[in-house]
């Protein structure tokens, strides 16, 4: 009977679930897989620099394939180093497999050398985990894994897996298929499909509040979606998971909601009669002050997890099914009913005057780079090549939001639920893998850049020339924000003191590296960081005490936006403070 | 500004679970790191291939949270089946209390009286104690308890709850 190690069945086993990229680094407790992977040519190991790295490229490969993304880490530090980027994961609902050596089984639990309780650590931050004693049950748990890491609401699914388990053998003769143990969400049921559709097509004021499940869902929901708008006529918003889903060109976009969202998209909300909520899940920036959110209207909840319904927001209609497969029931009931568009010429000339509003307008500068004035016109001179943007957390990620625009699903890579600042540059290295030919762009903030800069190196090693295009205002721009807003402009340690070169950086890294101040030659530096073949830095340095309007405060309602800095007042109350 | 309190409701859950490491510590630490509360719980192999276990908690909460909590266990990889036997209906609940009292005397004739009005059992007795046994509903044992504190009651072990639907039906 053929017997392998630990090792080389893990590996045999991800090449059978179709694993070409694992990011990682190695220690102690992994080598034994490090030796199974330098013996076979079908997985490519990318050697990050950090374990928070590992965790992001994985995120950032799997957000924009759609394929799980694999992370391999050794014991102890490698394994809580990589937790950051685990439960960002779980956060947003990104399928990562997350392989993590431990020491061999007769030491665990005493203290040894680069012990953690890793599956202690990761319980409440991964879809599932396990830790494996046996290798004859690697096969299975491996399988499993993949299944529960992208089915129903995906997520991370950690394997630990001892030193002594990696080395010891067990028979490959036996297929063990994946207990099919668990269930999830498919095809609604068509009772409440046909009164969801009944529902749209006798609202006034239809809305369609979509998130990123649609993106989860594939790129078939994405089309659903834009035949879903088309059909009914509703005007489409999305949460920050959702841009892309559907085309930020098309007639019925009216912007993402929320904290930062458009006026026209809250006002929206607040307003409408029918609210359709497509695989988002009322997350506290979106909904503002609960008791004030969107008072009048009749909910839909389209989720694949059962957990959404309610949770914060009661509906009137859940629905627990994947939410592209929904929608392609709606439209098919829309249309066996021949049910026609509205024109919805009311509600339609409300949002047109909300429009009015020009909410993402800005004080142009001549002087200096306004920050929003950066993003448009990286936008401009890069919206004909299909750009996949990655950010960091703050500021910048807002004003990506809000001023660069999405026409197609898995574009737009961001931490979302967790807020990870230090994402978006190994976001880019693993989408960069997935998509060589892509342009991919990191829009950072000076701050946040700085949070996993060592990733430089990765890029310069595989030659990926992805672009990092930081808006340097010199501060940690949203908790100035926050600090003006809300403390009186008390600056507590928010000033981004003793910052690097960062074009000097770029060369000591072998990067380019271009810095540029002045808004008239904005245009020519952005063309020169696309015209080069290799990694580029770009040190944009903005406007500094910029504000990103329009904003929510916290606790407040959506109808009460501050729309510009003249509405600032510079205090709160204690519950709005208490609020994050 | 002062932090708000909302009114809760008691509810039985039952759930049904792989057997396996790590379940336990999976369902519980769910309930502590979303702020939910446990009363009690229980946890026994319920199954002839020992595969399977069957957990009952005694939680509170508002409804809503509740329903989360229901909905957050069955989103657990392990978790099979959920069932709040508060919502169900008609319902059955026991536990089992073990409770040691010393004394002499009048006192401990007046203990052994106590005990067999509400039906426990001597499982052990010295010439100054007993152990008895007793099983009902948590009410019945809470009464048992108290009246056990006036006639030197030494230390009380309960199992907490377990619970069962009336009727041939599986809950």
């Amino acid at each position: 009977m053929p017997e392998k190690s630990g090792a080389e069945i893990l590996i045999d086993i991800l090449v059978e679930q179709g694993v070409d990229t694992v990011f990682g680094y190695p220690g102690g407790a992994v080598l034994p897989i490090y030796d199974a992977l330098f013996q076979q040519k079908k997985i490519k190991h990318v050697l990050v620099r950090h374990e928070a790295g590992a965790a992001h490229s994985a995120e950032g490969y799997a957000r924009a394939t759609g394929k799980p993304g694999v992370v391999l880490v050794t014991s102890g530090p490698g394994a809580t180093n990589a937790v950051t980027g685990i439960a960002d994961a779980f956060m947003d609902s990104i399928p990562l497999i997350v392989l993590t050596g431990q020491v061999a089984t007769n030491l665990i639990g005493s203290d040894a050398f680069q012990e953690a309780d890793t599956v202690g650590i990761t319980r409440h931050c991964s879809k599932h985990n396990y830790l494996v004693k046996d290798p004859a049950e690697l096969a299975t748990v491996v399988r499993e894994a993949f299944a529960i890491a992208t089915k129903g609401r995906p997520g991370p699914v950690v394997i630990d897996i001892p030193k002594n388990v990696q080395v010891a053998t067990a028979s490959t003769d036996v297929k063990r298929p994946a207990r099919s143990r668990f269930t999830y969400a498919g095809e609604a049921d068509y009772a409440e499909i046909n009164r969801a559709v009944e529902l749209i097509a006798n609202a006034k004021a239809p809305i369609l509040y979509t998130g990123g499940g649609i993106i989860n869902s594939g790129p078939a929901a994405s089309e659903a979606l834009r035949e879903l708008a088309e059909l009914t006529g509703a005007p489409v918003t999305s949460t920050l998971m959702g841009l892309g889903a559907y085309p930020a060109s098309g007639e019925a976009w009216l912007g993402m909601l929320g904290m930062h969202g458009t006026y026209e998209a809250n006002m929206a909300m607040n307003q409408c009669d029918v609210m359709v909520c497509l695989g988002a899940r009322f997350d506290d920036r979106v909904t503002g002050r609960l008791d004030a959110f969107s008072p009048n209207s009749v909910k839909i909840h389209v989720d694949i997890d059962r957990s959404s319904m309610n949770k914060t927001v009661r509906v009137d209609l859940p629905i627990v099914a994947d939410v592209g497969t929904a929608m392609r029931q709606m439209i098919d009931v829309w249309k066996g009913r021949k049910y026609k568009k509205q024109p919805l010429t009311e509600w339609w000339s409300r949002i047109t005057g909300w429009r009015a509003v020009d909410c993402l307008s800005y004080p142009d500068s001549t002087q200096e780079i306004m920050p929003q004035y950066a993003i448009e016109r990286l936008f401009e001179a890069t919206k004909d090549k299909a750009p996949i943007i990655t950010t960091e957390v703050g500021q910048h990620q807002m004003w990506a939001a809000q001023h660069f625009h999405f026409d197609a699903p898995n574009k737009w890579l961001t931490s979302g639920g967790l807020g990870t600042m230090g994402y978006g540059l190994p976001a880019a290295i693993g989408a960069q893998m997935g998509h060589p030919d892509a342009l991919v762009i990191d829009i950072a903030g000076e701050a946040s850049i700085q949070m996993n800069i060592q990733e430089m190196a990765t890029a310069s090693q595989y030659r990926l020339p992805v672009k990092v295009f930081i808006l340097n205002n010199e501060w940690m721009g949203m908790v100035r924000q926050w600090q003006e807003l809300t403390y009186e402009s008390r600056y507590s340690e928010s000033y981004s003191d003793s910052l690097p070169d960062f074009v000097a950086l770029a060369e000591a890294y072998g990067w380019k590296g271009i810095r540029c101040d002045d808004p008239a030659k904005l245009d020519d530096a952005i063309a020169e960081m696309l015209a080069h073949d290799g990694p580029v830095m770009f040190d944009c340095r903005v406007h500094k005490t910029s504000n990103c309007f329009p904003m929510i405060p916290s606790g407040a309602a959506h109808t009460d936006m501050i729309l510009n800095a003249d509405q600032v007042s510079g205090t709160m109350d204690d519950e709005a403070k208490a609020l994050v | 500004m002062h932090i708000k309190q909302e009114l809760t409701e008691r509810h039985v859950l039952t759930l049904t679970v792989d057997n396996e490491a790590g379940t336990l510590a999976r369902i519980a630490g769910m309930f502590t790191s979303r702020g939910y509360n446990i009363d009690s719980l229980t946890v026994a192999d319920i199954s002839e291939d020992h595969t399977t276990s069957r957990i009952t908690i005694v939680t509170k909460g508002p409804p809503p949270v509740i329903d989360q909590i229901i909905a957050q266990c069955e989103r657990l990889i392990p978790v099979h089946k959920v069932t709040d036997l508060t919502e169900a209906g008609p319902h059955v609940e026991r536990e089992l209390a073990l409770v040691k009292v010393h004394g002499t005397g009048d006192q401990r004739v007046e203990a052994m009286r106590l005990a067999d009005i509400y039906r426990a059992r001597v499982i052990d007795a010295t010439v100054n104690s007993f152990i008895f046994e007793i099983t009902g509903g948590p009410e019945k044992i809470d009464t048992f308890v108290s009246l056990m504190r006036e006639v030197g009651l030494v230390e009380v072990g309960r199992t907490g709850i377990v619970g069962l639907m009336r009727g041939a039906d599986a809950s």
